[in-house]
């Protein structure tokens, strides 16, 4: 499969999730959107690591997995985040009866 | 004993020691120890000054090269002594009338408090150091160095009773006159680095005589350099247009109006002229200038001082006066009669100063001559030496003022005869209004209060002796210049100094008129003194005018309103100028430049803060679209 693929299907996912972070108030969902755009990157890693894999094959080289090793870090950063995030939605919604992020922003006062 | 030039560097040392010593310590100090200590030093200097004279007489003359000043890639700039004929000569003037000075000053300055007594003669010792090192120095920048440093101490001399006010204006108005002269003095020494890439005399001098393919200076150059030398010069040596702080400089103490602005530092620019006179001789256009701006210097002061009732006002014209009659001889290229001069005049207005400083005294502060009278009655060696001032300045044959002025005058009849007749018509002016002054203030009645007259009394040994002295010299300083037409080969002066004129005399030639026409010159302006000298005698001893000048007498008395027209067409216009300033640009340009900056600042933070709403999703917003942007811009931009 041509790489173009991978990079329209990972442009449209990492688009509905920027723009589900900007249109959306309920934290859930823009939760779910970011990790929407973690997941298009982690996609456009894995597809360009496997095209230069192939590509270097061809000369008779060996490229490294590097891109693929990226996706691992990126994997364990955002399931670490998902245990906070999720742990803060949950005191939220104890606090203000919402998940709402615009009533959060009286923290500034 | 030939390494006795390299011993120079001690004359100006010691006045600089008297300086730190007197200067640091005034407060601990009493006044014996400090006058000792003052004079003493500058006594030190002029008997080293003398062996100097002596070794020079012999025939030495020497550039000293102490260490390198100034060095900047090929160009440097030595700390160099010169001494010769013209140096050894003004050294012996300055430390020998400064001495006697410091002497005097001893006993009339007694009753200042001893801090005060202590400032006075840190700031004498310091005069005679910058002096010594203006006329020492062997080169333009040296003699600058000590230029700034006369011109420093006369301002704070002047100044030196600073709690009046007008005082301070007065030395105000000669430091800022002289800072004028300063420039253009500065900018001839730029342009002669600029022509020769040295300011040693001995090189800008030969340079200035190489022609062919070695020419350095063209005319213009040169005519350039001297024109703005000579403006330094009538900056420091009063002339027009720049003389009217000497007069104001009166108001220092009398010793000071005795050493600084009659005696030495005005001078200065006498000495710088005749140091660098192959230039001058080169540039015919500016020895006429100097020759008209003498000439006028020294009538228009005469004029002015004919009707000055202050004692001192009338002795600073006559200064003046006498200084044009020193350009003159400049002008005229009769560089050897204008340093007699200097000699000769140092000598006897020393003593009419000191004189007038005794009277002064006497006269418990009174300045007017109006309120004085009769007073030889009761100062009988002051008034034997003033009138022995008077008759010298006035040209009496057989003292020293006779020969000095005789020759600059033969020298100016060589030269034009109109020059010569403005000159003896200045001479019987000065004849006139200095035996006005003697008549007025020595003869006839006592005019002043019973208190006063009850008070007169001559003043003690340390003003006295250096008034005898000084009257001594007045009378023989005038035979080392006997000019030939009455003894051949007998100006011994002018054999003297042969040796640093010698070139210019060469290219201006010998121009000698018939001894019959120098005798009845001589005798024609003899007559005339003498006439006027009785006339003033007479008319003043009998009827001094106490009255209030009317008429063109009033014009004179009024200084010709020299001062009032600098008022109006200098001193307003720049005040106006810095009121316009100080008000528009200061207010509006300035202010509105460095408060707008701020006022800017404080808006555009206004501003910026309202982009921080706490809204998440505007700064995610702001975020995408910045990225978006720098994407554009990586894409489409930096192709």
């Amino acid at each position: 499969m041509p790489i173009i693929y991978y990079i329209i299907l990972s442009i449209a996912l990492f688009s509905i999730g920027i723009v589900g972070v900007l249109t959306r108030r309920n934290a859930i969902i823009i939760f779910m959107c970011v990790e929407l755009m973690l997941n298009a990157v982690n996609l456009l890693l894995v597809a360009f690591s496997k095209m230069h894999y192939n590509a270097a094959l061809k000369d008779g080289l060996v490229a490294g997995a590097d891109g693929q090793l990226f996706v691992f870090f990126i994997m364990v950063v955002a399931a670490a985040e998902v245990s906070v995030g999720l742990a803060i939605i949950v005191m939220m919604y104890r606090n203000i009866h919402s998940v709402d992020v615009n009533f959060l922003n009286r923290l500034k006062h | 004993m030939s390494n006795i030039l390299t011993l120079a560097y001690l004359v100006p040392l010691f006045p600089l020691i008297g300086f730190l010593v007197n200067g640091l310590l005034r407060k601990q100090l009493n006044k014996p120890l400090i006058g000792i200590i003052g004079s003493g030093s500058i006594l030190a200097s002029f008997i080293v000054s003398l062996l100097i004279f002596l070794q020079v007489k012999n025939g030495a003359s020497d550039v000293i090269t102490y260490f390198n000043f100034i060095s900047v890639g090929d160009f440097s700039i030595p700390f160099a002594f010169q001494i010769d004929q013209l140096s050894s000569i003004f050294l012996l003037i300055i430390t020998g009338v400064g001495f006697l000075i410091h002497v005097y000053s001893t006993s009339y300055m007694h009753e200042e408090k001893t801090e005060h007594f202590g400032r006075y003669f840190a700031y004498l010792n310091l005069f005679v150091f910058s002096m010594l090192l203006l006329v020492m120095g062997a080169n333009y920048v040296i003699m600058f160095i000590g230029w700034e440093g006369v011109g420093l101490c006369s301002y704070l001399l002047i100044g030196f009773w600073f709690k009046k006010p007008e005082y301070n204006k007065a030395a105000n108005k000669a430091f800022i006159m002289n800072r004028i002269g300063d420039l253009a003095f500065l900018i001839a020494i730029f342009w002669i680095i600029g022509k020769v890439n040295s300011v040693g005399y001995t090189e800008v001098l030969a340079a200035a005589q190489a022609t062919g393919d070695a020419q350095v200076f063209s005319a213009f150059d040169l005519t350039g350099i001297t024109i703005l030398l000579f403006i330094g010069a009538t900056g420091k040596s009063a002339q027009i247009p720049l003389y009217t702080w000497l007069p104001d400089a009166m108001a220092g103490p009398t010793p000071v109006s005795a050493l600084i602005h009659a005696a030495t530092m005005v001078t200065a620019g006498i000495y710088m002229i005749a140091r660098s006179n192959i230039l001058y001789t080169l540039s015919p256009l500016t020895l006429d200038i100097i020759t008209w701006i003498g000439l006028a210097t020294a009538l228009l002061a005469a004029t002015i001082a004919l009707k000055q009732n202050d004692i001192k006002k009338v002795l600073a014209y006559s200064t003046v006066s006498q200084l044009g009659y020193m350009f003159l001889a400049l002008g005229t290229g009769a560089y050897v009669a204008a340093v007699f001069h200097v000699m000769t005049h140092a000598f006897f207005k020393a003593l009419l100063f000191l004189g007038s400083g005794s009277v002064i005294h006497a006269m418990g502060g009174e300045q007017d001559i109006r309120k004085m009278g009769g007073l030889s009655k009761h100062m009988k060696v002051t008034n034997f030496t003033f009138l022995i001032g008077c008759l010298a300045i006035a040209g009496i044959p057989g003292l020293s003022g006779f020969f000095s002025k005789d020759e600059i005058l033969a020298n100016a009849f060589i030269k034009s005869p109109v020059i010569y007749g403005i000159g003896l018509f200045t001479a019987l002016l000065t004849a006139f209004y200095m035996f006005r002054l003697y008549a007025t203030t020595f003869l006839g009645k006592f005019r002043g209060t019973h208190e006063q007259e009850h008070h007169l009394h001559e003043s003690p040994a340390a003003i006295t002796i250096p008034l005898i002295v000084l009257a001594v010299l007045s009378v023989v300083g005038g035979y080392v210049g006997i000019p030939a037409f009455i003894k051949e080969g007998a100006h011994s002066l002018n054999s003297f100094l042969s040796p640093v004129v010698a070139e210019s005399n060469t290219i201006l030639g010998e121009h000698h008129i018939s001894h019959s026409t120098e005798w009845m010159l001589a005798g024609i302006s003899t007559v005339l003194i003498i006439i006027v000298v009785i006339f003033a005698w007479t008319k003043f001893s009998k009827r001094p005018d106490t009255e209030e000048a009317t008429g063109f007498g009033k014009v004179l008395a009024d200084k010709w309103y020299v001062d009032e027209l600098y008022e109006k067409i200098i001193v307003n216009p720049l005040e106006k100028l810095g009121g316009f300033f100080n008000r528009v640009m200061e207010t509006s340009v300035i202010d509105g430049l460095v408060n707008g900056v701020g006022r800017l600042v404080n808006y555009g933070s206004r501003q910026l803060r309202l982009i921080q709403s706490g809204q998440v999703g505007n700064y995610v917003l702001l975020m995408v679209l910045s990225m978006l942007l720098i994407f554009a811009i990586q894409f489409f931009l930096r192709k």
